[in-house]
């Protein structure tokens, strides 16, 4: 009856994974969901794309940039996105009671909500990614190794607001689940997604150096057009995704305490 | 180590300036089955999610087979379960799958084999296909009770586990942890309002009344006590007094749990 199995964690792990990994088998909409948006996205700059590539230049140079950009972007938000809804998923269906009386740790529930995460960014912008080849004529995968850096640091920092959403969800109940699907949009004009940090006033600069993914991004142009990989940015963004998801994790660790003394576990739900 | 199953020691716990469990006290012993009865905010269920460490007392010691459930609760989770009609599973899952991440949760050796052996023994074979969203508020109790049971628990915790269940459908839940306490050895701590459910199955009996241990012992002791012929009238003396003894305390509000 008692005595731990080998390998615990990475089962329970795989418990949760699998979890929802059959609420996914079980609806096609849900996974078509997670296409449907970066597709639409990534269709959307191509024809600007195409527009632009016979009114500017700077496009003309690399024609490539504004697709990169929308997908790399999604690997963000669809990072995010999918920590904090697979997080949501066990609070709509009031499930977290039953998880933490099973010996399931929380920091076990992270590692799954990361791994769900990947699962559901590698479906939906892996999938627009693939659209984009036949019908733009271009391969974000023609980036090469550079292109995991950027997806590997974009995505750890999708992780990091997650968790903190997931946190904050947790702390204040259901009347916060918003916050998942536009908190992460704040950043995005801080980032410079489609232009050069340098387009930004000095002072925002500043702010923009402390986001990791504002140096990804710098990285992707510096790839696209001048055809080098910086690795100066890619310590810096891997210097700061240390701290982000150390913070992130903390953060959702730090509100389960809260939760387990105020008793949010046990009510917690739609 | 303690000899009994659940200890609990001087807890209380306190949301704010509200008390909803006030220095309780009590021991199980293993092997037996004790009821946790009082009125609707009598600090049951706050006390039931503390026993499972998803509350965390605001003082006290609470010890589940000597493990101290504070500080240590992982060493002992998987040796306990939990069952409540309040709290689900995930709907849109079939039974098979829930069953099937929660014998992994709870690490079940031949998972297969037990989830057939369950099936059979609960009866719930032919749901095992169907989404848990859509099963009958007695079919849910079964499947629940199945999720409860996976792990073979040495210490089953069951917040209400007839509520909403038709006599024939409750008697029978009954039997089967009866059975299965007999067969194992478990130790059963239940939460009811139903006091016939109590005087068949309980061989202790904690009465709370405003977050308080106010009486505990035998079913038989505690009729002799009130002088009274069944449960249902002690739990009422209980909630009579209750109506008396609930006068405000300077700074501190009573609870409804």
């Amino acid at each position: 009856m008692s005595g731990e199995r080998p390998f615990g964690p990475v089962r329970r792990i795989g418990a949760i994974v699998l979890r929802h990994l059959y609420l996914l088998r079980g609806s096609w909409p849900r996974v078509l969901e997670l296409i449907y948006w970066p597709t639409v996205q990534m269709i959307l700059w191509g024809f600007i794309t195409l527009f632009l590539l016979g009114h500017s230049s700077w496009i003309a140079q690399a024609s490539g940039v504004l697709i990169s950009a929308v997908l790399l972007w999604d690997v963000l938000f669809r990072g995010q996105l999918g920590v904090s809804v697979v997080f949501l998923e066990e609070m709509w269906s009031r499930n977290l009671g039953q998880l933490f009386v099973s010996p399931l740790r929380p920091i076990e529930l992270v590692a799954a909500l990361l791994a769900m995460s990947l699962i559901r960014t590698l479906i939906g912008v892996g999938g627009a990614a693939l659209v984009a080849i036949p019908l733009f004529g271009y391969s974000v995968f023609d980036m090469g190794l550079p292109l995991i850096a950027f997806f590997a640091n974009l995505i750890v920092m999708g992780w990091s607001i997650g968790l903190m959403v997931s946190g904050l969800i947790l702390r204040n109940g259901l009347g916060a689940e918003g916050l998942a699907w536009f908190v992460v949009f704040a950043l995005q004009p801080l980032t410079g997604v489609y232009y050069p940090i340098a387009v930004l006033p000095e002072w925002l600069q500043g702010v923009a150096f402390f986001l990791p993914s504002s140096h990804v991004f710098e990285g992707m142009r510096a790839a696209l057009f001048e055809q080098v990989f910086r690795i100066d940015l890619l310590v810096n963004a891997v210097a700061l995704n240390v701290v982000y998801i150390g913070l992130g994790a903390g953060a959702f660790l730090w509100c389960f305490r809260i939760a387990r003394i105020r008793g949010q576990l046990l009510h917690i739900g739609e | 180590m303690s000899e009994a199953a659940i200890t609990v020691r001087h807890v209380s716990k306190s949301f704010g300036s509200v008390v909803a469990v006030d220095d309780l006290s009590f021991d199980v012993r293993p092997g037996t089955t004790a009821a946790l009865l009082g009125g609707n905010g009598a600090g049951k269920t706050t006390t039931l999610a503390m026993l499972l460490g998803l509350l965390l007392p605001t003082r006290g010691r609470i010890e589940i087979f000597g493990v101290d459930m504070i500080r240590a609760r992982y060493r002992v989770l998987g040796r306990m379960n939990f069952s409540s009609p309040y709290v689900d599973l995930p709907k849109r899952l079939t039974v098979a799958e829930n069953l099937r991440i929660y014998g992994l949760l709870y690490g079940v050796r031949d998972l297969s084999a037990r989830l057939r052996r369950l099936a059979e023994a609960l009866d719930i074979a032919a749901l095992l296909d169907r989404p848990y969203g859509q099963l009958s508020a007695g079919q849910k109790t079964r499947v629940t009770l199945a999720k409860a049971l996976l792990n073979e628990p040495e210490l089953l915790l069951l917040d209400e586990p007839t509520a909403s269940l038709d006599p024939d459908t409750a008697d029978w839940v009954r039997s089967y942890l009866e059975e299965y306490r007999d067969r194992t050895g478990a130790t059963i701590l239940l939460a009811s309002h139903n006091m016939t459910e109590v005087e068949r199955m309980c061989r202790q009996v904690l009465m709370m009344r405003a977050g308080q241990l106010v009486d505990e012992g035998t079913p038989r002791e505690l009729l002799e006590r009130y002088g009274r012929r069944n449960m249902e009238e002690v739990f009422i003396d209980i909630a009579r007094a209750r109506r008396i003894a609930l006068k405000p305390r300077s700074g501190a509000r009573r609870a409804r749990s």
